[in-house]
């Protein structure tokens, strides 16, 4: 190495002339890099601020869950016919305590009433499991074939079986094995199983693993994943741990896809399986300590964690977090009972105050504005806040649900507020960098946790670390507090291919962790650069570009204001506050300008251009455009409630279920959408008039698509 | 203020004065936002502090070709008298603004970083081979590291021919860019 003395350097004249140029090209390339890597960045900021923004707003719906479900079940329900039914079924639906025996006999029941067909090619399971099927089902998923109904139930069946006998909090020992892998979210990323599995061994007794949650959602094979992760449970019941995340949840799975993935790959024992999982959720331990030293849970902790406390309760109360204020009395009346809505949900201002302590920016006038606009935006979701508060309940009124509230709470036997709040941040926090315990406005549940907080509890149990994961970081891995918390994050490409490594951790007897990063890799070349982060890029710039969209008439508003003389231009750093005031999503819009809007020749922004390139993928044209904007922005949220409506959830809705499902979600957030324009929606979806609506596929069509790709990129 | 600012320009009224130092105050305003903009993209613990070992990508994003000494120097000025590891914004800020301002460590033009190339093609055939290139770049100058050298490579070679056709390379580039 170096030096120059090696054989082929002599043929090489080494001029000084070819040193400079060498070193030119050497600058160039760096800077090209440089600039790349930074437009990554920039790509992960937009993925991270939209995926929170929308966190916030399932935690906001919730309230509307709430507030819906308990109109419906009533019994005495004033107003009666076929739509109570239906909804009354979707809350059973959601809600099932436990309606699934509990007994050996349901092995055989499956067994007897579901038949497998010889036409089935996929794994066959014989119970008890062992090596051999964990085997068979790791090789028959490999070659993306499916598990039979009857052996997903009869495993979740085994699979509750060996959790119940779990405690709340598993207590491990490296004592007798070297090392523990600790992996972090999976989100239905197979491939990302597969390789962890390949680099590191399948587990057994010498190779024990623990995983943190977050197995399902977002991913195409959720099903897969959990199949694989409870078949290797029930083999290795000791040697083989998972920990509760936030999306083992059945209300998350609405909206993150894995309740639509069940049923597209078991049509009619989805839902069957459904209800299984519901329970087996519940049943997962909630965190994981090794050699009493290490604390690994899926979120984080908060200054009122309270691990003795959580490791008593009855766990398998908690079907869900984001049914949060079942009503009883005691949520009624207890004064700092829990609310997941805060007044103002401006990202910007959350992440500025809990992270900047200095607050240069925003003249008095700008901030002023922002709030207003603050107000605007959450005005609507105070509403949801208290049911009662709607002013115009069409369903019953605020006396009605109160008394309603006070009865049903005698007899149902539920989870209590310190319960369902000391579960909510174990698993929604985020470790912060500021010290002090404050909520967790930018997810909208759990809480964000400074080092002190972390030092106290790790203080009071005697404890060495958290291991924790939650947050998707780009090198699969991170560490904070002063080395006292850990990110894992296991799902490489989770964003999009090429956005972020995933890593697993070893820990051995020592407790000192060693990180292994890997990223999973589709294609056989190797991708330049350059294709990487454009890839990257262009699906963060398309969920921006629909995220504007939905917020066009405000847009618009926002920019006028600067505009007084109707010029149509504005400068750039006017665009970006606009922008800013009404997104609050916290990007540097300054420099995603140029790639979201037209610049004049003078330097200033043609802001209604950030419109004029994009339209909408819509299946009906004479819909009026506001109704549209309406769509865009709330399909996350229109398509989990017709999931809730929709209770066998076949994607079709009658006519009349969608019309409800508006009025209500109109209500819910105080938007105006005339009911002419609603129906006259309903009839130009059902296109062959046989009075169902696919919804599926409707909402998919909402895709905001850019119209003139080429002139953009100029 | 940086000096140039106060230079000798023409000055025919006290409104144009006053007009240019507003038009120079918001250039300043505006260049300052986006540096800060860019140090914040890796300020991840949010306290107004970057890595060391990340003042380099923050630069060259910036629109900035330094050298490797270059970046050196330009370390040097922003560090602590007792090196932290971290760089504060307080102190990265008013050099980088004076650099951008100064307009110092321009981009490299085209035509000169092909004439770079040509300078290593010492038989002129519009070619480098693969072994060329990895030699110049790894052990000439201020050298690439193998992640580097690896990464360039994907982009430059041609598999079929194994060679580098720098003139069809640099133009990629350049519209990959744009």
């Amino acid at each position: 190495m170096g030096c120059g003395t090696s054989v082929t350097s002599s043929q090489v004249k080494k001029s000084e002339k070819a040193i400079k140029a060498a070193i030119l090209i050497q600058r160039w390339y760096r800077s090209y890099v440089a600039r790349l890597e930074m437009r990554r960045r920039y790509a992960l900021s937009i993925f991270q601020s939209i995926e929170y923004a929308e966190e916030q707003a399932q935690m906001q719906l919730s309230n509307f869950f709430t507030f819906m479900l308990d109109h419906f079940t009533q019994p005495n329900e004033p107003d009666s016919g076929k739509k109570k039914c239906k909804t009354k079924d979707a809350h059973n639906s959601l809600t099932t305590d436990n309606s699934v025996p509990d007994s050996d006999e349901m092995m055989g029941e499956y067994e007897r009433t579901i038949e497998i067909p010889d036409s089935y090619y996929g794994p066959h399971l014989c119970f008890p499991l062992t090596v051999a099927d964990t085997n068979a089902l790791l090789q028959a998923f490999k070659y993306r074939q499916q598990l039979h109904a009857r052996y997903v139930l009869q495993l979740l069946h085994e699979t509750r079986k060996v959790l119940q006998q779990m405690p709340n909090i598993t207590h491990l020992s490296t004592s007798y094995v070297k090392e523990i892998t600790i992996c972090g979210d999976l989100h239905g990323k197979l491939d990302d199983l597969l390789l962890i599995f390949y680099k590191n061994g399948l587990p057994s007794e010498e190779n024990p693993y623990i995983f943190n949650g977050d197995f399902v959602d977002r991913g195409k094979n959720s099903v897969e994943i959990l199949i694989i992760l409870f078949a290797f449970l029930v083999v290795y019941p000791n040697h083989f741990h998972l920990n509760r995340g936030n999306h083992e949840d059945h209300i998350m799975n609405l909206r993150y896809g894995f309740t639509k993935e069940v049923m597209k790959k078991y049509r009619s024992y989805g839902k069957k399986i459904l209800r299984l999982l519901q329970d087996v959720y519940s049943w997962l331990p909630l965190a994981t300590i090794v050699d009493n030293k290490v604390l690994i849970l899926h979120g984080g902790i908060s200054d009122t964690t309270d691990l003795n406390f959580l490791n008593l309760f009855q766990r398998n109360k908690l079907k869900t977090l984001l049914r949060p204020l079942k009503s009883n009395t005691e949520t009624n009346h207890e004064p700092q009972g829990p609310s997941l809505i805060e007044e103002c949900s401006n990202l910007r201002e959350v992440k500025k105050c809990l992270s900047r302590q200095d607050i240069t920016k925003s003249s008095s006038s700008s901030s002023s504005e922002r709030k207003q606009y603050c107000r605007d935006g959450a005005g609507a979701k105070e509403h949801v806040n208290l049911p009662g508060r709607t002013h115009s309940s069409p369903l019953g009124e605020q006396q009605d649900l109160e008394s309603r509230v006070t009865t049903t709470a005698c007899t149902s036997p539920d989870l209590t507020t310190k319960e369902w709040k000391q579960v909510l941040d174990i698993l929604w926090s985020d470790p912060k960098h500021q010290n002090g315990c404050a909520p967790n406005k930018y997810r909208g549940g759990g809480c964000y946790f400074g080092p002190d907080v972390t030092a106290r509890l790790l203080k009071r149990y005697n404890l060495k670390m958290l291991i924790r994961s939650h947050e998707c970081k780009q090198e699969g891995y991170e560490i904070c507090h002063n080395g006292k918390v850990i990110t894992i994050f296991s799902a490489s490409n989770y964003y999009e291919e090429g956005s972020n490594r995933g890593a697993y951790i070893k820990l051995n007897p020592d407790l000192i962790p060693r990180f292994v990063q890997y990223q999973v890799n589709k294609g056989t070349r190797k991708k330049t650069i350059h294709q990487r982060v454009s890839t990257v890029e262009l699906s963060a710039l398309k969920s921006l570009r629909e995220k504007i969209y939905a917020h066009k008439s405000e847009l618009v508003a926002a920019f006028r204001k600067y505009d007084p003389n109707d010029t149509g231009k504005i400068s750039p750093s006017q665009w970006a506050s606009a922008v800013e005031s009404v997104l609050h999503l916290d990007l540097p819009w300054r420099t995603l300008r140029s790639r979201l809007v037209h610049l004049a020749q003078d330097g200033s922004v043609e802001y209604l251009s950030s419109f004029d390139a994009l339209e909408i993928e819509l299946p009906i044209k004479e819909v009026q455009p506001s109704l549209v904007e309406t769509l865009c922005r709330y399909k996350a949220d229109l398509e989990i409630i017709f999931n809730m409506i929709d209770k066998d959830h076949s994607g079709l809705i009658s006519i009349d279920e969608f019309r409800q499902t508006w009025k209500l979600f109109n209500l819910h957030l105080n938007i105006d959408v005339d009911d002419e324009s609603i129906d006259s929606l309903a009839r130009s979806i059902d296109f062959n008039k046989d009075g169902n609506i696919d919804f599926n596929e409707f909402l998919e069509a909402f895709h905001v698509v850019h119209k003139f790709e080429n002139k953009i990129s100029e | 203020m940086p000096s140039h600012f106060q230079g000798n320009h023409c000055r025919n009224s006290m409104a144009t004065e006053e007009k240019e130092g507003a038009a120079a105050e918001s250039i300043i305003a505006e260049t300052q936002k986006k540096i800060t903009d860019a140090f914040e993209v890796f300020d991840h613990e949010c306290n107004k502090t970057v890595d060391v070992r990340e003042i380099g990508t923050i630069i060259r994003s910036l629109g900035c070709c330094p050298s490797e000494g270059d970046l050196h120097d330009m370390l040097a000025e922003v560090e602590e008298e007792e090196p932290t590891g971290f760089i504060r914004l307080e102190k990265f800020l008013p050099m980088m603004t004076r650099v951008l301002l100064e307009r110092r460590y321009r981009p490299i033009p085209e035509d000169i970083l092909l004439r770079a190339f040509e300078v290593l093609d010492q038989n002129k055939c519009g070619h480098l081979t693969k072994e060329e290139l990895v030699k110049y770049m790894t052990e000439e100058g201020e050298p690439f590291t193998q992640e580097e050298m690896e990464e360039m490579l994907s982009a430059a070679v041609d598999p079929e021919t194994n060679t580098v056709r720098y003139k069809d390379y640099i133009t990629m580039m350049v519209v990959d860019e744009s």
